[in-house]
């Protein structure tokens, strides 16, 4: 096995103790360098430093606590190539969010409970209470209160 | 067995080893190597499964913020970054005690991997526990996923006046949590003892463990409650200050619900909750999967079962909880520090 570690284990990598407490601590100093940057005023550049933070630290744990360092390149390959989907995965998303509805607006007043007209009010037989008409999608909004929609196309 | 010895030749100094060599290969490989790189290959393939399973959430989450980055700023004020904190850095030493017990059997040191494997249990439980803090204070607040949330400016629980809550002043909720953690840790203590009774040692060791995996969730709760009681004393003093200050309600109000949440809050706030407790609660279940894996390692490493060419349970379950450790390094930023 050609790596520059102890001795020869036959396929076993011992990492030396040495390195693992090196990168627990550049752990620790990056999370509190994450925390204390979050409160400073960066403006919209703050998500892009966490998630380089996070990323730096994520690439520390695989490296070295996970052993890709020293990992057969097929298995990194494997491993590396879910990103890659997860990447696919967010940005097809992200790039149809055009036709996303924002219908979620209107939540709120939708999840109240629909006026309920009595079952049995006095004076009315129970066949005068018409049922709420079903919930459609096409509408866009059930709720008077909503906003009308303007991403639905009639 | 004799091809196991050609290939791990270079480890026949290890008379003290007292198995058969061969003893854990299955009939179907030629060598440990063999079956030690299958089995690498078969949880780096899992690990990819996991991270897609993960990747859901996540593109929820992005869509949401990107339509509603006012929500995430706001509701992210309620999440403790100090909490957060303190189970990041626990999940990192956890990580870290897990990368030297594979160290350590791949040395052959049972003894010790079996040491580290269980810091490494009492800390996923201390994680659960300082969660558990976390859980309970937000639905004591009523904050809760969207069909629930019900949270309300300036709202304080009634102090719990009955039961154990009453006893204990947390929350109910923390006590509920607690049950189960407490059923547990009384059973393995009854194993242990049990076990201990009837001279079965290595059994009863087996269920001391676990019990102490199991105190370390009391751990963590309790260091997360006695920082949240702090954090609420602290509160309480400003709110104080605040009202004699200036005499009127409001500064009481805004002292008590953070920085910046005068203004009413986006009514959508609710959907970052239901978020919050899919992504942490899912983080959460691989936790607890992880502790029954452990264990099973703890166990393996009682009975001795690991040497410079069988250590692949310790690697796989090892590379299963970096990256548990992994996906928290990236939801503590992107739900708890969000400004």
């Amino acid at each position: 096995m050609t790596d520059s570690h102890d001795h020869d284990h036959g396929f076993a990598h011992p990492v030396s103790v040495k390195l693992l407490l090196s990168v627990f601590f550049s752990l620790v100093f990056l999370t509190v360098l994450t925390i204390v940057l979050n409160d400073l005023p960066l403006g919209s550049a703050d998500i892009v430093i966490a998630m380089m933070i996070a990323t730096l630290k994520a690439s520390l744990v695989m490296l070295f606590f996970m052993h890709m360092f020293w990992e057969k390149g097929f298995n990194v390959v494997a491993f590396l190539s879910s990103l890659f989907f997860v990447s696919l995965f967010i940005g097809f998303t992200l790039m149809d969010t055009g036709s996303y509805r924002d219908d979620i607006d209107s939540f709120p007043e939708d999840k109240q409970p629909a006026p309920r007209v009595p079952r049995t009010a006095p004076g009315v037989s129970s066949n005068d209470v018409r049922p709420m008409p079903p919930a459609t999608l096409v509408e866009g909004s059930i709720s008077p209160l909503a906003k009308p929609n303007p991403h639905v196309r009639l | 067995m004799s091809t196991v010895e050609t290939t791990a030749d270079s480890h026949d100094e290890h008379d003290d080893d007292h198995h058969d060599h061969g003893e854990f290969i299955a009939h179907h490989f030629d060598s440990a190597e063999q079956q030690f790189d299958s089995g690498k290959l078969g949880i780096w393939v899992f690990l990819v499964t996991e991270v897609l399973f993960f990747s859901g959430l996540f593109v929820a989450y992005t869509l949401y913020r990107y339509h509603h980055p006012e929500v995430f700023v706001d509701a992210s004020q309620f999440l403790d970054k100090v909490l957060g904190g303190i189970n990041t850095v626990v999940l990192l030493f956890s990580s870290l005690t897990m990368a030297w017990a594979v160290r350590a059997a791949q040395l052959g040191n049972n003894n010790f991997a079996g040491k580290l494997i269980l810091i490494t249990m009492v800390c996923a439980a201390a994680f659960l526990g300082i969660k558990a803090v976390e859980y309970s204070h937000k639905w004591d607040l009523y904050i809760l996923p969207v069909s629930y949330y019900n949270y309300m400016e300036g709202y304080h629980p009634e102090a719990e006046t009955g039961g154990i809550a009453g006893a204990l002043n947390i929350s109910k909720w923390l006590v509920t949590l607690s049950m189960l953690p407490l059923l547990c840790l009384a059973l393995f203590s009854a194993g242990a003892l049990f076990m201990a009774a009837t001279g079965k040692r290595l059994m009863a060791q087996f269920m001391l463990a676990l019990a102490i995996m199991m105190s370390g969730y009391f751990v963590g709760a309790f260091a997360g409650q006695t920082y949240q009681n702090w954090h609420e004393a602290n509160l309480a003093a400003e709110e104080h200050a605040g009202d004699h200050g200036h005499d009127d309600g409001h500064a009481a109000e805004s002292a008590t619900a953070g920085p910046d949440s005068t203004s009413e809050r986006p009514p959508q706030i609710g959907v970052f909750f239901s978020i919050y407790y899919c992504m942490t609660g899912l983080h959460a279940v691989h936790v607890i999967a992880g502790m029954a894996a452990l264990s099973w390692l703890y166990l393996r490493c009682l009975k001795a079962h690991f040497r410079p060419d069988y250590f692949g349970p310790v690697d796989y379950v090892g590379l299963y909880w970096h990256l548990v450790d992994l996906i928290w390094i990236y939801l503590f930023p992107l739900l708890y520090l969000i400004n």
